[in-house]
C-alpha cells in the first residue's frame, strides 16, 4: 500500500453515519452498502486494490461469524473489532491460532446501561410505568391514587456480575440508600460490598436482584426457579445482560405465582418475542434492549473504534483487547 | 390518653384512620354527603379540638371559622399552602406537617421521572406491549442522562436529596433559591432563568407560596429549552401549565415528568395526548413505608399536644 493512502477496512455493521464517521479516515469496504452476498463480497475485499484489509469491524447484533472460513477468505486481515462488549461472534481459538488480534467496544455502553436498569428499578418499585398507564386511562379521578409502592432506601440490591456495569450501578444506588452485595467469578478487594460466591446465597439476602454479567456457559439461566424462591414474594428482578441469564419460563411461572414481586426486563431469550403473560402484568416494565441505545453511546462506539483501529495500523496495541 | 374530638378531612390513609379511630374521638367528614358538610360541622363544631388533612385538601379560612373549639391542624403532606396560615396565626391554633419521613421518596421519584423522561421507559414500554417491537423493529435512540445539567428550584431536604442521587450519575448540579448556600459542589443561580439556561434537567423541589406561585413561566420553559426537560414534584402552582402545555406541544420544551398538576386529579387533555411527558398521579411520598411514618408523624403531633409537649413537626 502506498504512503499516504487511508489503510483499507472491512466494515459489517449496518448504520449510515458509522460507516460516514469512519470513511473520513480509512478506506472503507462496507458490506451493507456492497449489495453483494456476504461471499462475494469477501471475496473481493480480499482481492481489493491498492491493498486488501488488514482490519475488519464486525456488528456482534447480527449473523455474521468471524470464524476459519470468515479469516481464510480475506487473509490479509490482521484485526477484528466487535461493536460490542461481547465477542460471541467471533471465533477467538482460530483468531489465536492466527496471531489476530481482537478489540470489544470497551465500556462505550456501560454508562447508559447502568442508568437504565436503575430506571427500571424505580419505576418497578415505584410503580412509574403503571401509575403512568393508570393516569392515561382517566382513572385518577374516578379510582383515586394508584396503589403505594415501596421504597428504594435500604433495600438490599444483589448485583450479578461487578464488571464496569455491576459498578456503575451499584455507585448510582447507593446515593439512593440501597444497601449493595454482589456476586462475581471472584470477590474484588478494591470494593467494601458484601461478596456472595454463590447466586442463591446473594439471592436469600437480597430484596433485588440486577443481572449485570456477559451471557457465557456458567451465567446462562444463572437466575433460575431456586434463586427467585430464594429472592421471595417482595424481591424484585432487574434484566439488562442477556435474555438467556434468565430462565424466562422459570421467571413467568414465578411472576404468575407471586413467588416474586415484579421485575424489569430489557432483554428476552427470543426478542423481538416477549411472553404473552407479561405483556397483561402491571408489575412488571418491559423494555425493547435498548439499555445501550442512546445517541451518546453511538457517538461513542465510533469514537472509539476510530482510537481501536488508529492504534492498531500505527503499530500500537489496542486499547481495548480481548486478544492477547 | 385524653379524648380528643379529631375531624379529618378524607380518607387518605387506612393506617392513619385506623390509629387516629382507636386513640382519639374521630368524625369523618366524608360520612356526610358533600352538600350536608357544612351542616357537619355546625353539629360537630363544639368537640372538634383537631382537624387531620392531606396536601390537597389543606383547611381554608371557611373551615377555620367554622370550628371555635380548634386547636391544632394537622397535615399528613409537607406542603401546607393549603392551609391558611395567617388565619391560624390569628387564631392561635398550631399546624405540624410531615418533613424528612418523605423526602427520600420525592427525591427517588423525582430522578426516577427525569430518568424516565430522557430515556423514554414508560414509552417504550408502551411500545414493546403494543407489538412494535415485532412489527416495527427497534425503539429510536434516545438521550444519556449520566453527565446531564440537572438544575434545582429549591435546596431544601427535597433539593440536596435530589442532589445527592444527581452526583451518583456525575451530574452537574446547579440550584436557585432566594439565599445562596455556597455549597462546595452545587453552582448557585440567582435567578430561576438563568439556572434554566444553563440546565438540562429543571427539578421543581421548593415549597409553594407567593413568592414561588408560577415560578416556572414561559421565560423559565424557553430557557430550559427544546432539549431540556422539567420534573414537577412540587406543586401544579409552581408551573404556568397552558404554557407547559403549550411548549411541549410546539417543541419549545423537550419533554417533562410531572408528578403534580394545577387541578388534580384532573390532567389537561393536551397532556395526555403527548408521547414526551411522564405523567404520575401524585405519588411522591407514595411508599408504603414512607406513607406509615408520616401518619406516625400526625398521630405524634397529636399526641405531643395532647400531652401539652413541643410538638414533633410545627409549622406554625
Amino acid at each position: 500500500m502506498a504512503l499516504g493512502e487511508p489503510p483499507s477496512l472491512i466494515i459489517i455493521c449496518p448504520g449510515a453515519s458509522f460507516a460516514a464517521a469512519l470513511r473520513q479516515r480509512f478506506h472503507v469496504l462496507d458490506f451493507f452498502s456492497s449489495g453483494q452476498s456476504p461471499e462475494a463480497f469477501l471475496a473481493a475485499a480480499a482481492a481489493a486494490v491498492p491493498g486488501p484489509p488488514r482490519a475488519a469491524v464486525v456488528w456482534a447484533g447480527g449473523p455474521f461469524r468471524v470464524d476459519a472460513a470468515f479469516l481464510d477468505a480475506v487473509p490479509s486481515l490482521r484485526c477484528v473489532i466487535s461493536t460490542a462488549a461481547g465477542v460471541d461472534h467471533i471465533d477467538l481459538h482460530e483468531c489465536a491460532r492466527r496471531g489476530v488480534v481482537v478489540a470489544n467496544s470497551g465500556n462505550v455502553y456501560s454508562t447508559d446501561v447502568a442508568d437504565h436498569a436503575v430506571g427500571m428499578l424505580v419505576d418497578v418499585l415505584r410503580r412509574v410505568s403503571a401509575a403512568e398507564r393508570f393516569v392515561r386511562h382517566g382513572l385518577w379521578p374516578v379510582q383515586g391514587g394508584y396503589p403505594l409502592g415501596s421504597k428504594l432506601g435500604g433495600k438490599r440490591v444483589g448485583i450479578i456480575g461487578l464488571g464496569n456495569i455491576g459498578s456503575l450501578i451499584a455507585k448510582r444506588l447507593q446515593a439512593f440508600g440501597c444497601v449493595i452485595y454482589y456476586n462475581s467469578r471472584t470477590s474484588k478487594d478494591s470494593v467494601s460490598y458484601k461478596y456472595f460466591p454463590n447466586v442463591l446465597d446473594l439471592a436469600s439476602e437480597s430484596d433485588v436482584l440486577i443481572v449485570a454479567c456477559t451471557l457465557n456457559k456458567e451465567t446462562r439461566h444463572i437466575v433460575n426457579k431456586q434463586v427467585l424462591e430464594a429472592l421471595g414474594k417482595d424481591g424484585v428482578v432487574i434484566n439488562v445482560g442477556r435474555g438467556a441469564n434468565v430462565d424466562e419460563v422459570d421467571l413467568v411461572h414465578a411472576l404468575q405465582e407471586g413467588k416474586i414481586a415484579g421485575a424489569g426486563l430489557d432483554v428476552f431469550q427470543n426478542e423481538p418475542k416477549v411472553p404473552a403473560q407479561l405483556l397483561a402484568m402491571d408489575n412488571v416494565v418491559l423494555t425493547p434492549h435498548v439499555a445501550a441505545q442512546t445517541s451518546e453511546s453511538r457517538s461513542d462506539l465510533c469514537d472509539h473504534t476510530i482510537r481501536n483501529l488508529e492504534a492498531f495500523f500505527a503499530g500500537k496495541p489496542l486499547l481495548t483487547p480481548v486478544l492477547p | 390518653m385524653e379524648s380528643l374530638g379529631v375531624l379529618m378531612l378524607d380518607p387518605m390513609d387506612d393506617y392513619l384512620k385506623q390509629e387516629l379511630g382507636r386513640r382519639f374521638q374521630l368524625l369523618r367528614l366524608w360520612d356526610a354527603p358533600p352538600d350536608r358538610h357544612d351542616d357537619f360541622l355546625r353539629a360537630n363544631a363544639e368537640s372538634i379540638r383537631a382537624v387531620v388533612t392531606g396536601g390537597g385538601s389543606g383547611a381554608d379560612a371557611a373551615l377555620i371559622d367554622a370550628l371555635p373549639g380548634l386547636e391544632i391542624i394537622a397535615s399528613y403532606s409537607v406542603g401546607v399552602d393549603r392551609v391558611d396560615l395567617p388565619r391560624c396565626r390569628e387564631r392561635g391554633i398550631r399546624v405540624t406537617n410531615t418533613p424528612g419521613v418523605l423526602t427520600d421518596d420525592v427525591a427517588d421519584l423525582a430522578v426516577g421521572l427525569a430518568i424516565a423522561a430522557l430515556r423514554r421507559i414508560p414509552q417504550a414500554d408502551r411500545y414493546l406491549r403494543a407489538g412494535q417491537w415485532k412489527d416495527n423493529g427497534d425503539y429510536p435512540l434516545t438521550t444519556r442522562f449520566s453527565g446531564k445539567r440537572v438544575g434545582i428550584i429549591g435546596l431544601g431536604r427535597i433539593g440536596l436529596a435530589i442532589a445527592k442521587r444527581g452526583e451518583g450519575f456525575d451530574c452537574p448540579v446547579s440550584y436557585y433559591q432566594r439565599r445562596d448556600l455556597a455549597h462546595a459542589n452545587y453552582t448557585y443561580y440567582p435567578t430561576v432563568v438563568e439556572l434554566a439556561r444553563n440546565s438540562d434537567v429543571l427539578v421543581v423541589a421548593c415549597s409553594l407560596n407567593e413568592q414561588s406561585r408560577r415560578i416556572v413561566d414561559r421565560e423559565v420553559i424557553e430557557a430550559l429549552g427544546p432539549r431540556g426537560v422539567l420534573v414537577n414534584i412540587g406543586r401544579g402552582g409552581h408551573v404556568d401549565e397552558p404554557e407547559l402545555v403549550s411548549a411541549l406541544v410546539d417543541g419549545r420544551l423537550g419533554g417533562a415528568g410531572l408528578d403534580v398538576y394545577a387541578d388534580e386529579p384532573d390532567v389537561p387533555e393536551a397532556l395526555m395526548a403527548l408521547d414526551n411527558v411522564v405523567l404520575a398521579p401524585h405519588m411522591g411520598s407514595g411508599s408504603l413505608e414512607t406513607r406509615t411514618a408520616m401518619a406516625d408523624l400526625v398521630l405524634g403531633n397529636l399526641e405531643a399536644h395532647v400531652l401539652k409537649k413541643p410538638l414533633l413537626t410545627p409549622v406554625v
